[in-house]
């Protein structure tokens, strides 16, 4: 399970000369053990897909290394790299019906055609594609040209399976279905993938680690669960995230006993010191600016809590979510309850330090969240 | 609504019929002057009823011309063998060169590259006579000036760029992904390019290769000035048919319809191609 599938060193991607074009992955650092599943998660533009065409083998490496199985790839052409790749754009082979272009993947293994048969029924069972078998590319829907590139990708058996986009064009249902069937089929055979998607929903369910990309920069690459505990910087704990944290700039005061926040409007978060750690608090008491971050179903009403005005309150069948001005911003809370509060009504609003994230004002990396320092 | 579109259909049967005749006319025309002598040809008023005669064939297979003068050796049908040799000749060398370069143009944007595919079209804009005359120099320095091999190398000016420009067209509406998707299943670029990048150019292919058959076929000054009789093509051998004695209409009819025939089978075989070509993508299988 340790045994490593990818190791990027030091990549960057210029798109025209090197130093002069457009800068498009920045120092990219990543490493992907065998059997993991690998998130690519950022905006349009982030760097996401070069990074992923570069592995592949179509986009050249401007600097640094890529390595698979412990042998340098980057200079290698895509045949020998023994990747599979499902497009964003499909790709299928026109004249090819879709049960040609899936067994065709296994057309190099000459594996024997009862073989190939069995795992092609397999694919379309598991993509639900079984009635399109016959078809041409062209008469089919883009949900199922997906889900057939989707099979010719995952049908085959290699060291690293490139998914890109894989379900941007399906349904939600059949999507969240074949979440789930995908990763039992990539699990089970302990194969390996990295796949490229903006839909974080899509990043948490698949990825053992997510790793968030902004502007060709690596922001973090940890497991979900440590992405929406522990947000690296400023950026990640706002991309990720539904509905995304609230985020306020502060000033920082504080006497030995108590620590202060002062947001706009006159607002003042004043905390015990003791609610925050040693270290925390020598690290805030260097700064005289801060980014307060809290999610959103961290936010808690309270009686005596900061006052805020609602101006927003919408039951979405299993959540009630509630926007309030707040310290001349927005600050949003989600509740479980069917909340009704009125439009203009003055609420209490309390943020618990121990669900608080606090970033530097300057550079928005991480801080603290909670208790600990980060 | 039913009204209308019956008279909107006759309205359009009306219009496409009046094309037809304008345009089919003179070929029509052309086709009965074949079968008639310079008599009835020229007889005022004109009659499509005369008595079909194929001396103008005879002659043109014999490549004997009788005139009022005397008997002429015209050299017709090894015109038409020159025209097939060197059109057929231009074209394949043409797409051999020009079909991989054009891919490498679609594919590849490398320095310099929109530079030198420009150039390759600016060769179309250049007026022939204008590059003639030095041309006739260097080939005559060169040895070149009334070879096969000269001709089919000055033809290249008409077909490269019209084959380049058309398939790179082609190759750049095939998504590179369909062609990644082939690589990273395991097979070289060579590959891929004989086996995924050909075959859905194809038709983009066969329509070029059929234009560039048309215009070679076509070309009269580069042989006209370059070759002579016996290497010219059909449209400088027609000039013989203006003799001393006057003018042989019947002889020129029956030599346009042997001259167009091969183009004309070559287009309605190549049509489906064609039309093909038009829709790739929309409806395949």
């Amino acid at each position: 399970m340790s045994e490593t599938a990818l190791f990027i060193k030091g990549v960057d991607k210029f798109y025209g000369p090197i130093d002069h074009g457009v800068h498009a992955v920045k120092q990219l650092n990543m490493d992907v053990k065998k059997g993991e599943i690998i998130a690519l998660l950022g905006s349009s533009g982030c760097g996401k897909t070069s990074t992923l065409r570069m592995i592949a083998g179509f986009e050249a490496v401007s600097r640094g290394t890529i390595a698979m199985k412990g042998r340098e790839v980057q200079t290698f052409a895509p045949v020998k790299r023994n990747v599979a790749m499902a497009f964003e754009g499909y790709s299928l082979y026109p004249p090819l019906t879709v049960r040609e272009n899936i067994a065709f993947a296994l057309k190099a293994s000459k594996l024997s055609q009862s073989i190939v048969d069995e795992k092609v029924a397999n694919i379309a069972k598991l993509l639900e594609i079984e009635d399109i078998m016959g078809r041409y590319p062209s008469s089919i829907s883009g949900g199922q040209q997906q889900r057939a590139s989707l099979g010719r990708a995952l049908i085959r058996n290699a060291d690293l399976h490139l998914l890109d986009e894989p379900m941007g064009q399906l349904e939600p249902q059949l999507r969240a279905l074949l979440r789930g069937r995908i990763k039992h089929f990539i699990k089970e055979r302990g194969l390996t993938a990295i796949l490229v998607t903006h839909d974080q929903t899509e990043a948490n369910a698949l990825a053992d680690r997510i790793a968030v990309m902004e502007g060709g920069v690596l922001q973090q690459f940890d497991t979900p669960q440590m992405i929406k505990e522990r947000p690296a910087n400023l950026f990640t704990g706002t991309f990720v995230g539904e509905p995304p944290m609230n985020v306020f700039s502060a000033g920082i005061s504080g006497t030995g006993d108590t620590v202060s926040f002062g947001l706009n409007e006159g607002v003042k978060l004043d905390y015990k010191a003791s609610d925050f750690s040693h270290e925390v608090r020598a690290e805030l008491m260097k700064r005289s600016k801060v980014v307060l971050g809290i999610r959103p179903y961290a936010v808690r009403r309270s009686e005596g809590g900061v006052g805020a005005k609602v101006a927003v309150n919408q039951w979405l069948g299993d959540q009630t979510h509630i926007a309030t001005d707040f310290a001349g911003g927005t600050m949003v809370l989600v509740e479980h309850d069917r909340t009704n509060l009125a439009i203009g009504e003055n609420v209490g609003i309390r943020l618990d330090p121990s669900s608080l994230h606090v970033f530097d004002g300057e550079s928005g990396r991480a801080i603290s969240h909670g208790q600990e320092l980060a | 609504m039913e009204t209308t579109s019956t008279l909107e259909k006759t309205l359009r049967l009306i219009a496409l019929t009046l094309v037809v005749i304008f345009f089919m006319f003179p070929i029509f025309w052309i086709f009965l002057m074949s079968f008639q002598t310079n008599e009835t040809i020229l007889a005022i008023p004109p009659s499509v009823i005369f008595t079909p005669t194929l001396s103008n064939y005879a002659a043109l297979i014999t490549g004997k011309l009788t005139t009022a003068a005397g008997t002429l050796d015209i050299a017709f049908m090894r015109n038409l063998g020159n025209s097939i040799f060197l059109s057929v000749t231009s074209v394949a060398l043409a797409l051999v060169l020009g079909v991989p370069a054009a891919y490498a143009f679609a594919r590849h944007k490398f320095k310099g590259s929109e530079d030198i595919a420009f150039t390759l079209l600016s060769f179309r804009f250049a007026p022939p006579l204008l590059v003639l005359l030095p041309l006739t120099q260097y080939f005559q320095w060169l040895g070149l000036s009334d070879t096969y091999f000269g001709l089919i190398w000055v033809y290249q000016l008409i077909c490269l760029p019209l084959i380049l420009w058309i398939v790179r067209g082609y190759f750049e509406d095939i998504s590179a992904d369909v062609e990644y998707a082939y690589r990273i299943a395991g097979h070289s670029w060579f590959a891929t390019f004989r086996k995924i990048a050909l075959p859905l150019a194809g038709p983009g292919i066969a329509a070029a290769g059929l234009l560039a058959f048309i215009f070679a076929w076509n070309n009269f000054v580069f042989a006209l000035v370059l070759a002579s009789a016996d290497k010219q093509p059909v449209t400088v051998g027609a000039l013989a048919f203006v003799t001393s004695s006057g003018i042989q209409y019947g002889q020129i009819a029956s030599a346009i319809v042997l001259s167009v025939t091969p183009t004309l089978a070559l287009a309605l075989y190549a049509q489906r191609y064609l039309v093909e070509g038009l829709s790739l993508g929309a409806v395949k299988g």
